[in-house]
């Protein structure tokens, strides 16, 4: 008979000894902190980059957020797989709709795809997904399709386990009109707050800004990150 | 009479859903909360003070439970009168904050309330000590209740350590009014309280007086 470990910490005597550990029998989550905000002219999205199945960081540096189209982008939080096999579907879909059309499409189309996917099969998927994008009819857009599947266009969003404890930073720091780098600055100050606090959020910081002239994409690596003195 | 569907929150355990928090501030302290008592979906208490007086200078910030919450103050503020007349001089706030961790611990298992001691005393001004789950730190600033998940992000990026009274009652009133934005179990009027070597002040300050942010 073996004595277990378990994770609190009290001691357990099993026979049938499951020889998967913990973490591998986990799902895996984007555990996350996201965010976009609209500025006059595009869009500014940010993620962390933790993946996690249980306590073990499956992906210190994943990319969560996911090109849908030229300028569409959406960012994924909840379930790894879920929103990885969503953002695909709906990447055929927009791009088949795109050629029928002959044109850009839209950022509001995008945002209903993934909606239609996420209400539709609501009780079988976990995923918060924010769809940001600049398209030639209303500029930069952010639309949030939390889970349940509800869509909802917004000035700014943010998403998964981390935006709790930001909250109460946006509401105070948000200001209309503001410009691009100053959006950058919002979002990469909020993500780093979040990843802070959140266990499930962490390593380097992913941005990417979206405009009529393209993707602008940058990276915020750990010791980069902007400080805050706290206890 | 009582058994129509919307009634269940006769039988839901009353909770002061909350956001509390207390801060340092050179010569005292200043502690905060809301004032929204919940059983369920019902708000029983809409203007409850959750700043409860244990000693003339020393006040804790209840929350969780509400008979739990008030049950330990009320046990903590016998035991530190008794202690204080022992001693001959008023209390030390680390007594009162001991004396509520071992209230805490002691009963883990069936009590489910955080209280935060704040206070000044002559040894070493103004201390704030979070009690959770039976521990006792000492910390420049402390937020608790569900409330404060929404606030972490803002109060690690506004704290600067050095802050003035005026700049502390400030960052309090801005922190609840941000919580009771975005926390359906906190609401209602922001009650203040300061304490500093002159004694302790007491201010409401009602829900139209609150700071305004960007969505209003």
């Amino acid at each position: 008979m073996a004595a277990v470990m378990t994770g609190q910490g009290a001691t357990r005597l099993s026979y049938n000894h499951n020889l998967t550990p913990e973490w591998a029998r986990q799902e895996v989550s984007t555990g996350t902190t996201i965010m976009a905000v609209e500025f006059d002219g595009g869009v500014v999205m940010g993620a962390d980059s933790r993946t996690t199945t249980g306590a073990y960081i499956a992906n210190r540096v994943t990319d969560k957020l996911t090109q849908i189209h030229d300028q569409i982008f959406c960012c994924r939080s909840g379930s790894a797989a879920d929103t990885q096999a969503i953002a695909d579907a709906v990447t055929y879909q927009l791009g088949f709709h795109s050629i029928e059309l002959d044109e850009a499409p839209l950022v509001q189309t995008a945002a209903n795809l993934f909606k239609e996917m996420c209400y539709k099969y609501r009780e079988e998927l976990m995923a918060g997904i924010i769809v940001a994008g600049w398209d030639k009819r209303r500029g930069g857009q952010v639309y949030t399709v939390p889970m349940g599947g509800m869509m909802v266009r917004q000035p700014f969003s943010i998403g998964g386990s981390g935006s709790s404890y930001i909250y109460g930073f946006v509401d105070s720091s948000y200001k209309r009109g503001m410009s691009k780098e100053e959006c950058l600055q919002f979002t990469a100050n909020a993500l780093s707050l979040a990843m802070e606090r959140d266990g499930s959020s962490g390593g380097v910081v992913r941005l990417a800004a979206i405009s009529e002239s393209g993707v602008e994409r940058r990276v915020i690596l750990g010791n980069q990150l902007p400080k805050f003195a706290s206890c | 009479m009582f058994e129509t569907s919307n009634s269940s929150w006769l039988s839901e355990e009353v909770k002061t859903g909350t956001t509390i928090m207390a801060i340092e501030f050179d010569g005292g302290v200043v502690l905060g909360s809301d004032s929204r008592v919940s059983a369920g979906e019902s708000i029983v208490n809409r203007v409850m003070n959750k700043l409860s007086p244990l000693h003339d200078k020393i006040y804790c910030a209840l929350s969780g439970s509400a008979a739990d919450a008030q049950a330990m103050a009320d046990m903590v503020s016998y035991q530190l009168q008794l202690h204080s007349i022992e001693m001959g001089e008023a209390p030390r706030v680390s007594s009162a904050a001991t004396l509520v961790r071992n209230i805490s611990y002691k009963h883990k298992e069936e009590l489910s309330a955080h209280l935060i001691v704040a206070g000044w005393d002559r040894r070493k001004g103004g201390q704030v000590f979070v009690t959770l789950d039976g521990m006792i730190a000492r910390q420049p600033f402390a937020v608790g209740g569900s409330g404060s998940s929404y606030i972490y992000g803002y109060v690690d990026s506004a704290y600067r350590p050095g802050m003035t009274k005026e700049e502390c009652l400030h960052f309090v009133t801005n922190t609840l009014t941000l919580a009771m934005g975005r926390d359906g179990s906190s609401g209602g009027v922001a009650y203040l309280v300061t304490i500093t070597e002159k004694g302790s002040e007491e201010k409401v300050i009602l829900g139209n007086e609150l700071p305004a942010f960007h969505d209003e």
